[in-house]
């Protein structure tokens, strides 16, 4: 049995803690608990003196714990943990107890009470420390290389962002050619750009001496973690290995086709996308058309918004207008999604150029009839019949059949539209939980061809952040599996939000460790307590919670 | 009697323990009676932890974490929601439940701490001093809560539990996708049969008693007793001891 040697060093904080709580009274108290080597208060603990003392009664009375008495873990745990480190001691056995942030400063009218608080606080936090191990980190090798899933314009550029930073990339194309969607299009909004002119870059692509285009591949397996992944690709029956540090997947999305929708026949009745192709061969004779926003969109089945179906609508219309400035164009929509100056500015000058804007609701949708289509407009509160001779279905975005298989391979969520998740919306857009895997482009959400470029940078930022170290030091505080107790349930493995937990090929559980996080999920939900979360043991915990319970 | 509560509090590091900290920075002032024990995720709490506290005296208990959909580690917290869940109901059949609550702290609502802290508190101290501390109620009370320490250590409930949103989410190894409904359905007669089996261990602990017998102390139909003795036994918790009169005597044999 180790023989526990504990430090205790108690901060005034200035006035901050001395002005409120009795440190005398504290450190005496602390003084009579067990194991307790040292006890002394400091002015400011965090200052060089304060943390060249630790170092000094680290040394002079051979301590194999310390504890701070002070502010908060969250912004100085790791000061003091480095200076533990400093004089030999590991950093895991360290321990802080806050008595500034959630005693002294919220107590400021009942000194005695806080002081009261200042030591269960500290006498929980000694509990602790007695049962803490030494812990270490774990360095990872970083393989300096990336692979991304899906050669259309998201991926090109992510592709050429990582490449010109010198990390060797391949991009693997389920297609025969790069480009993805873009082949598909005309002229984009909204700046009426020819689609074919930003594709160009592949010329760029294809010759850059870090990429390596892999076309009619698929991914079939992916092994590994950050740093350390191994993709298994299938191109026609031939199946090759790829090593790479991290993952982009850019696989985008695919134009719903409105088979049986308002009379969907490709020829009177088309969708944008066909429509994109007849404006591309100079093809569109129409004198009449009609267009209807949100088929097969915002319903029971696609509740979500395709977001760019307005401006492509939009954007299709007035092309039209500039070919043949007498043609009629019907809009009949159910809200029109024009967001931000430049898109609202580009729907007022569609209105301009006497474009109709026609509202219709859900509940009573356009029919498309022979030669005319009859829609109720719940404005005027009318059934009107508009001719047509040619009428255009605007469509959604929607996800490729194959992404689930790809989430499965990959251990990442999708939405319930089968669009990627990322880690949080806000915090971490381009990332997973699963370190290392990124998205973007329309295979997160239907993206237009601006924020798919935004997202690809995004994303090869994201992931040229782990490229550019060399290794990858991460937490020794993670959760650990015993076998010899463990009987291979699995919740575990369903329950990590890192995927972090697998079975081996002997069938055995084991936990990732550089995958973990350490939340403690896992430790919490094991059926038998074969896990052990380090640094929060359930048997440090209870020794918290009982040492709180002290004099009961 | 006047009494100062004394509070535990788990709070996550990311939400809830960064909310109490603005609360300092903040200068709010909140009721001393709180003990803090910080913790990576509230998912990280075992109900065993919760436990292990009111049998040591503790007046109250709170779990904070992140919001719902905030959790830093993605759903950690939907987890910690379920496990207090179950442990809320077992606490409930013993009157215990006022005494936990769950709830959700974001790292700004410094405020909004101070506020859940307070009001905690104070219906901590009109609910009075945990029944453990009265040497009148202390044996019974004690019994009750060790009964629901087995049930949830048990191998049981507790893979029950950590199904649970797979479950209801992604589905089982069918395929089948059962209803939060339909599971909480199973789950309550689980959690229920788990408190009295191991409320019949406790009662045949150390004397071996018939099934009248058990039947009238834990106020439940003979019937049932023995369908949980006869569950018991084919678990090897439980043995025939002997005959008195007609009366078959079962014995705990399960090991400390």
């Amino acid at each position: 049995m180790e023989d526990i040697k504990i430090g205790v060093f108690i901060c005034h904080c200035g006035t901050n803690i001395g002005g409120v709580l009795d440190i005398a009274s504290i450190t005496e108290y602390v003084k009579t608990l067990p194991n307790v080597i040292y006890a002394a208060d400091n002015i400011y603990t965090c200052s060089e003196v304060g943390l060249s003392e630790i170092r000094n009664k680290i040394k002079e009375f051979n301590l194999n714990r310390v504890i701070v008495a002070s502010c908060t873990p969250r912004t100085h745990e790791s000061l003091f943990r480095n200076t533990c480190q400093e004089a030999g001691l590991n950093p895991y056995l360290f321990e802080m107890v806050n008595i500034r942030d959630q005693d002294s400063w919220v107590h400021m009218k009942e000194p005695e009470k806080g002081t009261e608080k200042a030591k269960d606080l500290i006498r929980m936090g000694l509990s602790k420390a007695i049962l803490l191990r030494p812990l270490e980190k774990i360095k990872v090798d970083i393989n300096p290389s990336a692979l991304i899933i899906g050669g259309g314009i998201s991926g090109i550029h992510a592709a050429l962002n990582l490449a010109n930073q010198g990390f060797q990339t391949t991009i693997i194309e389920k297609e025969s050619e790069l480009g993805g969607n873009l082949k598909l299009l005309n002229k984009l909004y909204p700046i009426q750009v020819d689609a074919s002119k930003l594709l160009e870059i592949i010329y760029m692509v294809e010759s850059h001496r870090n990429i390596n285009v892999i076309t009619s591949s698929i991914p079939v397996k992916v092994e590994g973690f950050i740093g350390n992944f191994e993709t298994t690709i299938k191109k026609n029956k031939q199946i090759s290995k790829i090593k790479t540090g991290i993952i982009i997947i850019a696989t985008g999305a695919k134009a719903l086709i409105p088979e049986g929708l308002f009379g969907y026949n490709g020829k009177t009745v088309i969708s944008q996308l066909d429509l994109e192709q007849l404006l591309k061969e100079n093809n569109v004779n129409a004198q009449n058309i009609v267009m209807i926003q949100c088929v097969g969109a915002r319903n029971d089945v696609r509740p979500y918004c395709s977001k760019i179906c307005c401006m492509t609508a939009l954007k299709n219309a007035m092309l039209i207008k500039e070919i043949n400035p007498n043609a009629n164009i019907t809009i009949l929509f159910r809200d029109i999604q024009t967001q931000g100056t430049t898109y609202e500015d580009y729907y007022r000058k569609a209105r301009e150029k006497a474009i109709l804007f026609v509202k219709y609701s859900p509940e009573k949708p356009p029919l498309v009839k022979n030669s005319v289509v009859e829609v109720y407009n719940e404005l005027r509160n009318l059934i009107i019949n508009i001719p047509y001779d040619l009428v255009v279905l605007s469509t959604p975005l929607i996800a490729h059949e194959d992404s689930t298989k790809l989430a499965k391979m990959l251990k990442i969520p999708q939405q319930d539209n089968k669009f990627f998740l990322e880690a949080h919306v806000k915090l971490r857009p381009v990332d997973f939980a699963t370190d290392g895997i990124f998205v973007c482009g329309s295979a997160h959400w239907p993206a237009d061809v601006r924020e798919s470029i935004t997202q690809a940078y995004a994303a090869a930022s994201r992931a040229s952040r782990f490229l550019s170290k060399d290794y990858l030091e991460v937490e020794g505080a993670t959760a650990e599996v015993d076998t010899e107790i463990c009987i291979k349930c699995k919740i575990c493995i369903k329950i990590c939000p890192f995927s972090a937990i697998s079975k081996n090929q002997e069938g055995e559980i084991l936990v990732n460790k550089i995958l973990c996080k350490a939340c403690g999920v896992c430790g919490a939900s094991c059926p038998v307590g074969a896990i052990t979360i380090h640094h929060f043991t359930d048997e440090q915990i209870i020794s918290e919670i009982l040492s709180c319970g002290v004099g009961y | 009697m006047d009494y100062e509560p004394k509070i535990l509090g788990f709070l996550c590091n990311w939400c809830s323990y960064a909310g109490a900290d603005l609360a300092g920075v903040s200068r709010i002032q909140y009721a001393p009676n709180l003990r803090v024990i910080r913790v990576m995720c509230s998912g990280r709490i075992d109900p065993i932890f919760i436990l292990e506290g009111f049998l040591k005296g503790i007046d109250g208990i709170m779990v904070l974490g992140c919001h719902l959909g905030d959790c830093h580690y993605i759903n950690g917290n939907y987890e910690a929601e379920i496990k207090i869940g179950v442990l809320n109901k077992l606490l409930k059949l013993i009157g215990f439940s006022e005494r936990l609550i769950l709830d959700w702290v974001s790292a700004s609502e410094g405020n909004r701490f101070a506020q859940v802290v307070n009001e905690f508190t104070e219906k901590i101290r009109d609910l009075g001093p945990s029944p453990i501390k009265d040497k009148k109620y202390k044996i019974n009370i004690t019994d009750e809560l060790n009964v629901i320490k087995s049930a949830l250590s048990d191998i049981r409930l507790r893979v029950f539990i950590g199904r649970k949103r797979s479950i209801i989410t992604e589905g089982n190894v069918y395929g089948e996708v059962i209803s939060e409904e339909e599971f909480d359905k199973i789950l309550d007669q689980a959690i229920y049969d788990e408190y009295i089996r191991n409320k019949i261990l406790l009662k045949i602990k150390n004397k071996s008693k018939s099934v009248p017998e058990i039947s009238k102390e834990i106020r439940v139909e003979p019937n049932r007793v023995l369908e949980h003795i006869i569950c018991l036994k084919s678990r090897g918790l439980v043995d025939f001891d002997k005959i008195i009169d007609i009366y078959p005597k079962f014995i705990s044999i399960k090991e400390e």
